[in-house]
């Protein structure tokens, strides 16, 4: 199978899994899948440090510590901001405040 | 690449669906989180592993500790009533860096195609210049776009609706001139054109996002968060990368899934939300 076949069928294949893995979500959950979602594509994080770390060009450094940076606030920031919101939803209910927050 | 390397990838891509399918429970939602982040950090430590000579380590991992510092700091200190907003500027800040990514493996492309003496689409083929265009606009708008929900949501600016005549104009001109780009990048790239496609996707996010009114700002934060997904993706493509691909995928399609699903909630449809306030001010009372 052609290699553009092969990235082309995973790309699908994932389309899928990832409307049906979330099909079911209650609706006070919206807001912390949708920043759960935002941590998981700070993982351009990975690809920042393998761009940085096989260039060459000084300038281009420069972009890709940035974009470094900017991607671990990202990623670090997403996974603790979602786990922040869920302590909201295990520990004792503040439901005025909680309903609030998640809509 | 070692087939251990490209299996851990696989397992790190399974991790970011069950991370998915946690997250969508209530019982479930916490581990779902923490399965993310641990897939997340084993997918991020791989390269400094497996890459034969890693340049610039010492910078990178100072950028790291950087970015956890500001990640963390921010994370916490933030109100539990302006978490959508802080969603919002985290969100623009990986559309950013997937962008600058993306700029950085265009350079890379030129710079062989030059050593060598052949064409750049010889080097990496048209679909990976395409995808490196799409990468470079479409987290563009995510990053601008997403600075200008985060100050509408903090009252850094009114969350009325912004619309001014010639609009819908500038919106057409800048798309197109948007796509004109992606072709040059296609056809002659050069690290200019994407820099000007970069400051074209930073005009058209803000256009995208102005006349938005305040209440209906959370799904489009959740839109511009679908799109940073697919730039993601788009990248994983440029740099052969399993993780990224299939990250970058799931939260594309499961981020446009939810955005249906919070306009549906509010009964609004995404078109309406983005575009009413064109057609004559209909979310003027949202705010």
């Amino acid at each position: 199978m052609n290699d553009g076949v092969v990235w082309l069928t995973i790309f699908v294949l994932s389309v899928f899994v990832g409307i049906e893995v979330i099909s079911k979500v209650s609706s006070t959950l919206h807001t912390p899948l949708m920043s759960g979602a935002n941590a998981i594509h700070g993982v351009i994080l990975l690809g920042a440090i393998i761009a940085t770390a096989e260039t060459t060009n000084g300038f281009a450094v420069a972009v890709g510590l940035v974009a470094i940076v900017l991607a671990t606030i990202n990623m670090v920031g997403g996974f603790v901001v979602t786990d922040r919101m869920l302590q909201m939803f295990t520990r004792k209910k503040k439901p005025a405040r909680n309903e609030e927050g998640a809509a | 690449m070692a087939t251990w390397v490209q299996v851990t990838y696989l397992i790190c891509a399974v991790g970011f669906i069950l991370a998915l399918k946690g997250l969508s429970g209530p019982k479930t939602a916490r581990t779902g989180n923490l399965i993310g982040a641990a897939a997340a950090t084993v997918a991020c430590l791989l390269p400094f592993i497996y890459l034969d000579h890693p340049r610039h380590v010492p910078l990178i991992l100072v950028a790291i500790l950087v970015g956890v510092a500001g990640g963390v700091f921010g994370a916490q200190r933030v109100q539990m009533t302006q978490m959508p907003q802080m969603v919002a500027l985290f969100n623009g800040v990986g559309g950013g860096a997937a962008a600058l990514v993306a700029l950085i493996e265009l350079n890379g492309i030129l710079t062989i195609s030059d050593n060598a003496g052949v064409d750049p689409s010889d080097v990496s083929g048209w679909f990976t210049l395409a995808a490196t265009a799409f990468t470079v606009f479409v987290g563009s708008v995510s990053f601008s776009g997403s600075l200008i929900t985060f100050a509408k949501l903090q009252d850094l600016m009114t969350s009325r609706p912004v619309v001014f005549p010639g609009l819908p104009v500038a919106f057409g001109g800048m798309l197109l001139v948007a796509v004109v780009l992606s072709v040059l990048t296609v056809s002659g790239p050069s690290v200019l054109v994407g820099i000007v496609l970069c400051l074209v996707g930073l005009a058209f996010g803000a256009l995208l996002v102005l006349p938005v009114g305040g209440a209906d700002v959370p799904i489009v934060i959740s839109l511009l968060n679908a799109f940073t997904g697919l730039t993601v993706a788009a990248g994983g493509y440029v740099l052969s990368n399993l993780v990224l691909l299939v990250g970058g995928t799931l939260v594309g399609a499961s981020g446009t899934f939810l955005t249906l699903l919070m306009a549906r909630a509010m009964g609004r449809s995404v078109a309406n939300i983005l575009f009413g306030a064109l057609k004559g001010g209909s979310t003027l009372g949202a705010g």
